[in-house]
């Protein structure tokens, strides 16, 4: 399994896995606490953030928020999106998964309102975040602490 | 690495060391948790303590109440079908046929203003209203007029069917023909007062434009005719139609604000059509008209005799001999708006001042204009500043000693920090005295990518209002169908002489102190402004 090797490959020091632990944290943190807001938030829709798209895909963009069928899967997807990327990174389940899922979908709001297209800096927030994402995905921590160590060490092993 | 050591070490059984490692961060999900439940019921309380303690209604916009079918017609005539003759005309029910096409056509390839243009027109109700008189003194006006009253669009996309409009050269033969009830009067400013005068005279009920009158002697013949009559009268100032308005209204009057002892009003603009510099078209070629084509001695009507000037036709409100200036065209808005909010009527004293500092091509009136309105028995000051050479948005703001408001198409409500009322709901965290604690209409859309960032920028740009569940309805509609529902059933208009009585002295102060710079007096015993 790839992901063996290289997590095989990792000898992370004390300070390194505490740091990396953290980030993993704040960031499902961040994630769960935004989807969970949304879900419980009645009035919440992607509609008003998709028609704002202003760069290369607006078009494809604000097609989809003029589908009301199209609209209710994407709003769905986002929420549940958010919150499974956030309990996979704060349990360390699947969490190198979730941390791809992540900076894909951080990717996908970049690019529908890029900062450069309103200003001159080509960096916000969203784009932080996503090499934040990127960063857990290839520096694992769930292996260690989370479920996936229990996952690599039992379960696979049945399973082989 | 320690977990193949304590796989070996298990043997392919699970410790409680491994499901310690494995479950290891599972405490952080009872974190978040009480996070999030502390944050709901923060909000919750923080709602229910600010709902409970404003006791605002939770109205949304009125939505009207159906059409006008089945009562009688109403006939009106217009004088009057310039700019803002056509925009009546719209608020009316009828629509430039050509314009309205031009309109479909661009919301067609969905173009939002256009879109917003028509769903706010086509919410207008039918008033089942005729206009059979058009009179205006030029010839290109007039035959607009005409095709707009008899063949224009209406709000339920039928174009109307009214045979035998006609076109007067002179208003008083329109007011002479038996078969008009009302009359709409949207002339230059200096005709108002004669023109209604004799409308009231003739029997017609009127919608007169705003600047009802130039001078004192006008305004009281003009009051005196009306209260005499049993016309119904409306001044033009539709801006008490607004919702934010009527809400302002309840705020003070919940002393929300605590006592308010300020307000601050402005105008800005930075555009020579701002400026009321509107002879050229957008290539810089004169507008058109001529003596061929204006009747100029009737348009000068009792004012000084001049040449023919295209300049004067189109920029008239520049001069003092038309018009009362920026008192007259803008500050009247604000002191319409002021009054229906705060219901003070005519101040006690005036202090006006300001300059021609930017436009120099000739005018009379200040392209940078200040009044103080001394409302001394009511302990209230109001500051109206005006430039016409910069248009930053100022806003209007009503000071009361616990809130600040901010009121135009919204309304924004910010506690002081050294309010009284509000004290411990400062201190324990209820009200932050930096942000709006009462928006009006209140946004339901939490527009989000990740994080909330881009709901102030879509705020910012005013788009909030395309999802929110009210309609938009033009107010010069609403005022007028006002009008239209008193001519038949009888009542008050919300614009009717007393009002438009107390908001002209207002504005006849404003420009008489500038004028002769000085300190203006109202006195409330003998009537007069001394």
């Amino acid at each position: 399994m790839i992901e063996n090797k290289l997590v095989k490959k990792m000898n992370y020091s004390r300070t390194q896995i505490i740091i990396l632990m953290l980030l993993r944290l704040v960031l499902g943190y961040h994630f769960l606490f935004e989807g969970v807001d949304k879900l419980f938030s009645q009035s919440w829709s992607s509609y008003s953030f998709l028609m704002q798209a202003n760069w290369l895909f607006s078009d494809l963009f604000q097609s989809l928020a003029d589908s009301q069928t199209l609209l209710a899967i994407i709003d769905f997807m986002n929420i549940w999106g958010q919150i499974l990327i956030g309990l996979g990174l704060l349990l360390g389940l699947f969490s190198r998964w979730a941390a791809f899922s992540g900076a894909l979908l951080l990717l996908l709001y970049y690019v529908a309102i890029p900062p450069f297209v309103e200003g001159i800096f080509f960096i916000d927030k969203n784009l932080v975040e996503l090499f934040a994402f990127l960063i857990i995905m290839l520096f694992p921590t769930s292996h260690i602490f989370g479920i996936d160590y229990l996952i690599n060490n039992f379960w696979s092993k049945k399973n082989a | 690495m320690p977990s193949e050591n304590n796989n070996d070490k298990g043997k392919g059984k699970i410790s409680r060391r491994d499901i310690l490692k494995g479950f290891s961060t599972v405490p952080v999900l009872g974190v978040f948790a009480y996070d999030y439940w502390k944050k709901k019921a923060l909000e919750k309380a923080k709602n229910k303590a600010l709902q409970l303690n404003l006791g605002l209604k939770d109205e949304s916009p009125k939505v009207l109440t159906g059409n006008s079918v089945g009562k009688s017609v109403v006939r009106i005539g217009i004088i009057g079908t310039g700019n803002r003759g056509t925009s009546l005309l719209q608020g009316a029910g009828f629509y430039e046929s050509n314009a309205y096409k031009e309109l479909y056509k661009r919301a067609k390839n969905n173009d939002v203003s256009a879109k917003n243009r028509i769903e706010t027109y086509q919410n207008q109700e039918i008033l089942n209203i005729q206009v059979i008189g058009i009179c205006d003194i030029f010839d290109l006006h007039a035959e607009r007029g005409l095709k707009i009253a008899s063949r224009g669009m209406q709000p339920d996309g039928e174009p109307a069917d009214v045979k035998g409009v006609k076109r007067y050269l002179r208003y008083q033969d329109l007011l002479a023909n038996p078969e008009i009830d009302a009359v709409i009067i949207s002339t230059p400013d200096f005709h108002h007062a004669q023109m209604t005068i004799d409308a009231v005279k003739a029997g017609k009920h009127v919608y007169c434009e705003k600047g009802m009158t130039m001078t004192q002697e006008e305004l009281f013949e003009v009051y005196d005719t009306v209260k005499k009559s049993g016309i119904v009268f409306q001044l033009g100032h539709q801006y008490s139609k607004s919702e934010t308005i009527k809400k302002a209204r309840e705020i003070v009057g919940k002393n929300i604000l605590g006592k308010v002892t300020l307000i601050e009003s402005t105008t800005n603009r930075n555009s020579k059509y701002g400026a009321w510099i509107r002879h050229l078209d957008g290539n810089g070629n004169p507008k058109p008209g001529s003596l061929d084509t204006i009747d100029w001695e009737q348009w000068l009507g009792n004012t000084p005799r001049v040449p023919f000037s295209i300049e004067r036709y189109y920029g008239w409100a520049r001069w003092f001999a038309y018009d009362t200036g920026l008192a007259g065209q803008l500050f009247s808005h604000e002191i319409d708006a002021v009054n229906q909010i705060m219901g003070y009527g005519i101040p006690k004293t005036v202090t006006s001042s300001g300059g021609i500092y930017f436009h120099k091509e000739g005018r009379d009136m200040p392209d940078t204009f200040n009044s103080v309105l001394e409302f001394a028995d009511k302990e209230f000051s109001m500051l109206y500043t005006a430039s016409l050479a910069n248009s930053r948005y100022r806003g209007r703001v009503f000071m009361g000693h616990d809130a600040s408001m901010e009121q135009d198409a919204k309304i924004k409500i910010i506690a002081n920090g050294d309010s009284t009322q509000y004290k411990n709901k400062i201190k324990n965290g209820l009200i932050n005295p930096s942000i709006p604690f009462y928006n009006y209409p209140e946004s339901n859309i939490n527009v989000d990518g990740i994080t909330s960032a881009t709901e102030k920028y879509y705020a910012q740009r005013g788009l909030i209002n395309t999802n929110v569940g009210g309609m938009n309805i033009d107010l010069t509609h609403l005022h007028l169908k006002e009008w239209i529902d008193v001519i038949r059933d009888g009542g008050t208009t919300g614009c009717n002489i007393e009002k438009a009585f107390d908001d002209t002295v207002s504005v006849l102060m404003v420009h008489k102190s500038y004028v002769e710079d000085r300190k203006v007096e109202w006195d409330p015993v003998k009537r007069k402004i001394i």
